[in-house]
């Protein structure tokens, strides 16, 4: 950086320098790290293409094989199946709809299940969260893949498959929202005579359902995203005209059904979060639970409160 | 004003809410059956259908689960678990897919985010079309390149490499962005100020402002790619997910088991291992804030 050397005392900077090498530039010791990872790196990398047969050969064949395809993208077409091809997506988002609809509708009792203030007993508890964790550990693709063997091909796998997946994340969300409820409300229900039924419809319920439902609306929105894929392996929906297509090779057809999915997913996200964004105001502001931050988001104070 | 008046100016009041909670949610409730009623027709759902299939599904499971005995544990796990070695070389190849692709990806948003940030990009049709470049390629799925990608590269783990970095790159490059556009931008003015040109603001200003939370967005997208990379597998995109396919397709029963149970067991380790990494890292940076 251009500082002007007039403001800088020289003899000075010598002397910081020397006093704080650091803060100029790095030690051999530091730089010598940094080159051995640099170079381990390095080591990784091409140690994982030669394990890919990623030959230069193969890399300049397939550059051009992959631009001619995207030239080939353009100008997307419906061809003549564009009526087909609407009805397949819409296939694909009644498949996110009932999937995601079946697996809140199960996972709200194991929701309480899990919930450690509503079954305080340890040992019944770690098995059924681990079963959640199960389910949600293996992709919604497997699930269908099993699915399609099972019930044969078509959008009731793609359904169950969804549901499956589904159940695992919703119920650990559920179990964690139940377990993040505030006691007062809990008590001044009971305090008022309430039996455990009405402790949980009025201290619970209303705490919980906010929360419930925007994670029910974040799912919809993802599962819409796996729905438009679980069709490549036979699980019904846009995702098997568009493996078809490619099969054929297509391109142009791809190409509309790729901006396709493009637009209806982006168009499903835009009016999920507008839905959450108001389901959130109504539960007055209260964080929603994603997936991906719920063990960090988490109030200290609020875990493991047995009641 | 007595206090009767009052209680039944309540009431009144309080009927009137209730009704029109009633309206609104007889409403919510009329638009949900419709809804479900045009999910279900479209995706052909009947619970004739789904009556009809759930045995099934039992029936498949079951065939899938091993013989073990008691007495026979050791020998019976070794049974099923009889392609061990092959399946850990493949779920091998299936974490260096995910790890090549997050690497690759990681650089590849580093590269595209600072021009699809509104604060650095200089002008806005350079930010506009680096972020719906971003955008777009985060949009198409994993299993949609790895499609398109085995056709041009050919079957092989390579093709599934490539599959999840173009879409990690898009990922990336979009939270990477946003995760810029929320930085102080004090910082940027003061290196600008003492004569830094772009990429010295980048370095100086930029880096250490985001650079946290870019490492905790890749970790994660690691653990999200692991995930994908046994999933692209069954396009032909290599890995354990090409076996599964394979012994799904062919009916090797009690191989579909032992081996979804090593992709469970392998995602598992690493989520955990993941968030204890971001853990780490985030409490290192709330301990420097305070």
């Amino acid at each position: 950086m251009g500082l002007s050397a007039g403001s800088v005392d020289t003899t000075q900077l010598a002397t910081w320098r020397e006093r704080y090498p650091r803060a100029f530039a790095r030690t051999p010791r530091e730089r010598a790290i940094l080159l051995a990872c640099g170079f381990a790196l390095a080591a990784f990398v091409v140690f994982c293409l030669v394990r890919f047969d990623a030959s230069p050969a193969r890399i300049v064949n397939g550059m051009e094989r992959f631009a001619k395809i995207a030239g080939a993208l353009f100008p997307p077409t419906p061809g003549e199946a564009f009526w087909d091809l609407v009805k397949a997506m819409l296939e694909s988002i009644g498949m996110a709809f009932l999937g995601t609809l079946i697996a809140a509708v199960i996972a709200v009792p194991l929701g309480f299940l899990g919930a450690r203030n509503v079954l305080p007993i340890r040992l019944l508890r770690f098995p059924i969260r681990r079963s959640f964790d199960f389910l949600r550990g293996v992709d919604a693709l497997v699930w269908a893949l099993v699915y399609v063997r099972a019930v044969g091909l078509g959008p009731l796998a793609g359904v169950l498959a969804i549901a499956t997946t589904d159940v695992g994340i919703f119920a650990k969300l559920f179990a964690e929202a139940i377990e993040n409820v505030d006691r007062r409300q809990v008590e001044g229900v009971r305090a008022a005579g309430g039996n455990a039924v009405k402790t949980v419809r009025f201290g619970i319920v209303p705490q919980v359902l906010p929360i419930m439902l925007s994670n029910v609306l974040y799912m919809f929105e993802s599962n819409t995203r796996s729905a438009t894929i679980l069709g490549i392996i036979g699980a019904g929906g846009i995702g098997f005209a568009l493996s078809d297509r490619i099969r054929a090779h297509r391109w142009d057809e791809v190409g509309f059904i790729i901006i396709m999915i493009i637009v209806v997913v982006a168009l499903i996200d835009f009016l999920s979060h507008l839905l959450r964004t108001r389901v959130i105001k109504a539960g007055g502001n209260r964080p929603l639970v994603l997936a991906e931050d719920t063990a960090a988001s988490r109030a200290p104070e609020a875990q493991g409160v047995p009641r | 004003m007595s206090a009767s008046v009052q209680v039944r100016r309540f009431e009144e009041e309080f009927a009137r809410l209730r009704r029109r909670q009633r309206i609104q949610l007889f409403g919510f409730a009329l638009l949900f059956l419709t809804i479900f009623h045009f999910a279900a027709e479209f995706s052909h759902f009947t619970l004739e259908r789904l009556a009809a299939g759930l045995p099934r599904i039992g029936e498949y499971i079951g065939k899938t689960l091993p013989e073990i005995g008691f007495v026979s544990l050791i020998g019976d796990v070794a049974t099923w678990y009889y392609g061990f070695l092959k399946w850990l070389k493949l779920l091998g190849d299936t974490l260096l897919i995910a790890l090549m692709a997050t690497l690759f990806g990681a650089v590849g948003g580093l590269v595209l985010c600072f021009p699809a940030s509104r604060n650095l990009a200089g002008h806005y049709s350079i930010y506009f079309a680096f972020r719906r470049i971003a955008e777009i390629a985060r949009c198409v799925p994993e299993v949609v390149y790895a499609l398109v990608f085995v056709v041009a590269f050919g079957i092989g783990p390579f093709a599934g490499f490539l599959a999840l970095t173009a879409h990690t790159i898009g990922a990336l490059g979009k939270l990477f962005a946003e995760a810029n556009e929320n930085i102080d931008e004090r910082q940027l003015d003061g290196v600008r100020a003492a004569g830094g040109n772009w990429f010295e603001v980048i370095r100086y200003a930029v880096l250490p402002q985001v650079l946290p939370n870019f490492t905790t967005y890749t970790l994660w997208r690691l653990e999200l790619n692991i995930r994908s990379a046994a999933i692209v597998g069954f396009v032909g995109a290599g890995g354990i997910g090409q076996e599964l396919y394979q012994a799904i397709g062919l009916n090797y029963y009690e191989d579909v088991s032992a081996i979804v149970l090593m992709i469970v067991v392998t995602i598992t380790l690493i989520d955990l291992a993941c968030e204890k990494i971001r853990h780490r890292i985030i409490g290192r940076e709330s301990l420097q804030w305070a």
